[in-house]
């Protein structure tokens, strides 16, 4: 081992010759890079830095506003609109964990027992993102209509008993619940779950299941020690895919909601469109996106996907 | 580790498995004594692999049981039987660091205290320093040495090996294989190893079987399969032969005269795997290393009771150890010489006329109705 780690010094002399090509070629990661960081500028860091300005600034909308570093915005829209900001975290948390729930078997079946079908089933699975989302999200508003047949179901299965002495649905009504919103957020999002699944899947070695079974592990046990912590960049990958946006998200609430069920997202739509308060939005938006990002991180520590190949 | 034990004795009866239309492996009887070096030898898709997988439960066999001591495991899931699999390139957990590798076996049937047995075993495979570290941070020989690990920390009745030193460099393959023969004498256990490199399996089996399009052509030591080939496929296959198509001429004692090409060849009856009538059409083998190579002019100083046969010479190469000549004689248009360099005869260059000889007990005759160059392809893989 030691003589062929001592092999390398001779090349060193010869270096220098090698070195003019590279010289040229320094730049060219750079140009390559110049589109995105301009399309980057322009359409993300150049809004952030006008809405973090907007957020510190105090007027009217006949005065006109003026950057006044008027932090106490963000302590007035916390204190006013948390339970909303509660209610989004506890709605797409939910939302996640059912895709998790119901899109890991699937995502399971793609991977190893599809075998010729594989191709049709992940078609279907995308089969939604040709229609727009407004649609989709309009036609649970009908799946779930008073009176009709999925609430008829539930009704005489007494499910809505027990959902409703949880608060999750109210009387014989689904739409217009919390159940509503989160069936919403969980059908609209349940895709981007299932691809990163799929994709962590399927690059399991299937050798190492063989493996598994070899030294004693029953399926379960397999499924336990080997598939699901394998899978696990994809799980985390597809949680935050899903948790982000359903936390920000504001169309499910609108069309399936009521407005006990109004999400972060519908707030700050409001005030930015209706009542027009641009400071206390922007720093509504700004407390958001420091919630979700401090919540990833952790998440991301906790689950030690770093490591995992 | 007692050698009366059966216990750890495989027996495969009318074992077969086909695929749709395709038969991998044909009816098989097979019997590996317990703590015995049983190597499958055999080129790509010859069904060695699948047997292999039949006898770890990974494949289910479409006619036939497998038993392992006095219990028939065919019905058994992998997880039940007392069996372990070192897999081609390994198969190890790539989230677990080595120590758990190791380990999983263990942790699997319960057992609590696992940390002196995977010392142990690991201080037994020379990866004490390693345990820590995660299976892609090691070299491919240390890979393999955990897959063995692995393997032998469960103390199987058998430890199956799938071609598990192909991944390997030449120079560290003929290490492991010592290393592997070496672990094998210390812990006694059967070993049942898959393989397509015919020096491998010969260096490290007490028996080789070796198969060809899902059936076995010869069982037995190394050194029968190589001095007494039954079938075409082995000849060529382990090794390399000369085959020469003769006819049977006579019969004088024990052994057998055949003409070929104008010549008298002896082959001695008990190493004839064919019928022998007169007239009847054998093909007569020889390994090349047998052969010496004499001068024309010198002819006359072969010893009586050799068999002879003329040529020219058409290509020598010369390899260190040994010159390996290419003759060109009326009875085949390529016979292979190999000369130990001893005293080497200048005279011995392409285009001299040459006499080959050898003791007619290095003989072996051969049913000629086989395809002459079975096992010759595969071989240059």
């Amino acid at each position: 081992m030691a003589t062929l780690t001592e092999a390398p010094p001779p090349l060193t002399p010869t270096a220098p010759e090698k070195k003019p090509p590279r010289k040229r070629g320094r730049l060219t990661p750079y140009w390559l890079l110049l589109p995105g960081i301009l399309w980057l500028i322009v359409f993300f860091a150049l809004p952030m830095i006008y809405q973090a300005s907007t957020s510190v600034q105090t007027g009217s909308l006949e005065a006109g506003y003026k950057v006044t570093w008027h932090f106490a915005t963000y302590w007035d829209a916390l204190s006013e609109y948390w339970p909303q900001f509660l209610r989004s975290i506890a709605y797409a948390a939910s939302a996640t964990v059912l895709c998790l729930l119901l899109g890991y078997p699937l995502a399971y079946l793609i991977a190893f027992r599809a075998g010729r079908w594989k191709n049709l089933v992940m078609i279907l699975v995308i089969a939604p993102f040709f229609t727009s989302f407004l649609i989709r999200t309009l036609a649970w508003k009908t799946i779930l209509a008073d009176g009709g047949p999925v609430v008829g179901a539930l009704n005489t299965l007494h499910v809505l008993d027990i959902t409703g002495w949880l608060g999750w649905t109210a009387g014989d009504r689904v739409l217009a619940t919390p159940m509503a919103v989160v069936c919403g957020l969980t059908y609209n999002f349940l895709p981007f779950m299932i691809l990163p699944l799929y994709t962590s899947l399927e690059r399991i070695d299937g050798r190492l299941h063989e493996a598994a079974g070899d030294l004693y592990a029953r399926p379960w046990t397999t499924f336990r020690k080997v598939t699901f912590p394998l899978s696990m960049p994809g799980v985390v990958s597809g949680t935050l895919l899903t948790f982000i946006p359903a936390a920000g998200d504001y169309v499910n609430a609108e069309l399936l909601g009521s407005t006990d069920t109004r999400m972060i997202g519908n707030v700050i739509q409001t005030q930015f469109l209706r009542i027009l308060d641009y400071p206390t939005a922007a720093a509504l938006s700004f407390i958001l996106m420091a919630g979700i990002l401090l919540m990833v991180t952790v998440y991301i520590r906790r689950s030690g996907t770093e490591d995992l190949v | 580790m007692k050698t009366t034990d059966s216990s750890g004795d495989v027996r495969l009866s009318g074992i077969s498995k086909t695929y749709g239309s395709f038969t991998a492996v044909h009816p098989l009887d097979l019997t590996v004594p317990q703590g015995s070096f049983f190597a499958l030898l055999g080129a790509s898709g010859c069904g060695k692999t699948t047997t292999l997988r039949m006898i770890a439960g990974l494949e289910e066999p479409t006619t036939g049981t497998v038993r392992l001591g006095d219990q028939d495991v065919t019905a058994l899931p992998p997880y039940k039987r007392p069996v372990n699999t070192v897999f081609q390139s390994y198969a190890l957990f790539p989230h677990l660091d080595i120590f758990e590798n190791v380990a999983f076996g263990l942790r699997r049937r319960g057992i609590k205290s696992v940390k002196k047995q995977v010392e142990d075993m690991l201080e037994l495979v020379q990866l004490g320093e390693q345990a820590r570290k995660k299976p892609h941070q090691l070299s491919g020989g240390q890979q393999q040495r955990v897959a063995v690990a692995r393997a032998l920390i469960n103390h199987p009745k058998v430890l199956l090996l799938d071609e598990p030193l192909g991944a390997l460099d030449l120079k560290l393959r003929r290490q492991m294989q010592l290393e592997l023969k070496r672990i094998q004498t210390e812990v006694g256990i059967t070993f049942v190893h898959v393989t397509h490199d015919q020096e491998e399996a010969m260096t490290m089996a007490d028996t080789v079987a070796v198969m060809n399009a899902g059936r076995v052509e010869q069982l037995g030591a190394p050194t029968d399969l190589y001095e007494n080939p039954q079938t075409t496929f082995v000849a060529n296959f382990l090794g390399t032969s000369n085959l020469i198509e003769a006819e049977v001429d006579t019969k004088s004692g024990d052994d057998i005269v055949l003409k070929a090409g104008g010549g008298k060849l002896v082959l001695p009856e008990a190493r004839c795997s064919a019928p022998t009538t007169a007239g009847g059409r054998v093909l007569v083998g020889v390994r090349p290393e047998k052969i010496s190579l004499t001068h024309a002019d010198d002819a006359g100083e072969i010893p009586e009771g050799r068999n002879r046969v003329t040529g020219r010479i058409a290509d020598a190469s010369f390899i260190g150890v040994s010159t390996q000549y290419v003759i060109d004689s009326p009875v085949c248009d390529e016979l292979a010489v190999y000369v130990q360099n001893v005293e080497r005869d200048g005279r011995l260059v392409p285009g001299a006329e040459v006499v080959l000889h050898w003791n007619p007990a290095h003989t072996f005759g051969l049913d000629a109705t086989q395809d002459i160059d079975a096992g010759i392809e595969e071989e240059a893989v």
